[in-house]
């Protein structure tokens, strides 16, 4: 089955094809690709109009190089949320329009869930159920996967997520956004023992995460507050990158290990982070764990991942087209489950 | 319109929290706290406050909106929490429908409001945030309009009430 997905939830148009949930035909990610077509680009943050532009050439452009048509594609699978709600309103507008138009089965699928699923366009995806970290800009939670269509969240942020004290950090240190990979550069030549800044929740008895200290922390940090040496920035991005990689595969591989799990896996726009991946690796087989991560280009977003989640939920209603579904913009209870949003009746 | 200022030193992060929950018992539909400030400042920690105040269940956290720009919570009243950190400049505000939400059914706290620029109109409540120490911020606090004038006057009492307290 050839699924056809498509990404807006936040600055990046995305869509692929992929076949049965495993094998990427054609990714194509608008703010990543030199596309020459009506739009430059680079998609600027914010703009549902540019999801509108950029939507058709990049769903295109993904058809061209993966050498198929749109008749040739058997279901549409498109991100309806968590996410800036007046980019996922674009794309989950257009996908229903398109599914209409073709008579195509649709189904909305999680961005969480899509991000999971990334695993499992690698070549050795992980076993049910294993563990999972999901670390970008605006999410940091941590799963309990048990199938392609159930998961649970055992543990999240109680105020910024990981990527973003990465962002905010690299502004404090005028680096560019997006700031993980400027902070990675930076931090290669300076000490990650440097400063001890502080792991928050590091001992609570609970998986869920706080990095609003350490941002904080690092700003007082830079204003000599806290400082009684001379200011090095590589070691202040060495030493911030520890600590948030740190707390996070702690936490990861403990609560692997507790709920008795055989895998701890790594997800999300900062799971493409090296030392994370470093350091999860060293601690997984420490403790007996395999460890999986996608690819550096699959882990944030995408539209592969989408229609990789997308295919499990047709597969399940291969004749069936949900058009009666909502974006919506954030999860709202923690043992909430996911992945499919859809209505009841027509599950 | 009126309007008159307070400063205040929060001496930790506790008292930042604690002035944004009394004042989250306090306000109501229609008011609007514009939030300013560096990075680390405390504006989403005192938005944890408010959230509380209002009513807000403990176990919903109140997380940076920075990355979804905007996120609602259901408490006493509605509280509409936005964030314009990643807003290159006023005129993208137009698209975020916030005129709309001003003066509506729930209370709107705007973090980063100075990139509201010339759009930031109406009754207000401003509090800036500025780092005085490692744990301690000056807050200075503007209320404009009559609904901003009732958030600083039940501010000051707030504050009253800190004084020899950490």
């Amino acid at each position: 089955m050839i699924v056809l997905g498509i990404e807006t939830s936040c600055d990046d148009t995305a869509a692929a094809l992929v076949e049965d949930g495993t094998k990427v035909l054609a990714s194509v990610v608008s703010s990543q690709d030199a596309l020459h077509g009506p739009f430059g680009g680079v998609v600027p943050e914010l703009a549902s109009r540019r999801h509108l532009d950029a939507l058709v050439p990049v769903m295109n452009e993904a058809l061209k190089r993966a050498g198929l048509s749109l008749a040739e594609v058997d279901g549409l699978a498109v991100t309806a949320g968590p996410g800036l709600i007046g980019s996922l309103l674009v794309g989950t507008a257009f996908a229903k329009g398109l599914a209409l138009a073709t008579a195509k089965p649709i189904v909305p699928v999680d961005h969480l869930s899509a991000h999971i699923h990334a695993l499992f366009l690698e070549r050795d995806p992980p076993e049910f159920p294993f563990v999972a970290l999901l670390v970008s800009g605006g999410h940091t939670d941590l799963h309990l996967v048990s199938s392609h269509t159930k998961t649970e969240i055992i543990g999240r942020t109680r105020d910024d997520a990981a990527g973003e004290a990465f962002d905010k950090v690299a502004k404090l240190l005028d680096l560019g956004y997006p700031g993980g990979p400027a902070i990675q550069r930076l931090a290669e030549k300076g000490s990650r023992e440097a400063i001890p800044f502080p792991r928050a929740l590091a001992k609570h008895d609970s998986f869920d995460f706080s990095f609003s200290g350490i941002k904080t922390a690092v700003a007082n940090y830079l204003k000599g507050y806290s400082r009684d040496s001379e200011l090095s920035r590589e070691d202040v991005a060495a030493s911030f990158q520890e600590a948030v990689v740190d707390v996070l595969t702690q936490k990861g591989v403990d609560a692997a290990v507790r709920s008795r799990v055989k895998g701890i896996a790594a997800v999300g726009g900062v799971a493409a982070n090296l030392r994370f991946r470093e350091l999860l690796e060293a601690r997984a087989q420490a403790r007996g764990l395999r460890f999986y991560f996608p690819s550096i280009e699959l882990c944030t977003d995408n539209g592969a991942m989408v229609a990789a989640a997308g295919y499990h939920l047709l597969k399940d209603n291969p004749d069936g087209s949900v058009l009666d579904f909502d974006a919506y913009s954030r999860k709202k209870a923690l043992k909430e489950p996911f992945p499919d949003p859809r209505p009841e009746s027509s599950g | 319109m009126r309007d008159e200022a307070v400063t205040f030193l929060s001496r930790s992060p506790g008292q930042t929290f604690r002035l944004g929950e009394m004042l989250g018992r306090s306000a109501g539909a229609g008011d609007f706290l514009a939030l300013t400030g560096e990075l680390g400042g405390g504006k989403t920690l005192f938005t944890q406050g408010l959230a509380l105040g209002l009513g807000v269940p403990e176990e919903e956290y109140v997380t940076s909106p920075t990355f979804t720009i905007l996120n609602i919570h259901r408490g006493r009243v509605t509280l509409y929490h936005y964030d314009l950190f990643r807003i290159s400049g006023p005129g993208e505000t137009v698209e975020l429908g916030l005129e709309e939400q001003l003066f509506g059914d729930g209370v709107t706290v705007v973090e980063w409001a100075e990139r509201l620029g010339s759009d930031m109109t109406g009754e207000r409540l401003e509090i800036n945030f500025e780092f005085a120490g490692e744990r301690e911020r000056t807050i200075t606090m503007r209320g404009l309009g009559k609904s901003g004038l009732r958030l600083l006057a039940e501010a000051k009492d707030i504050i009253g009430g800190f004084r020899g307290d950490t």
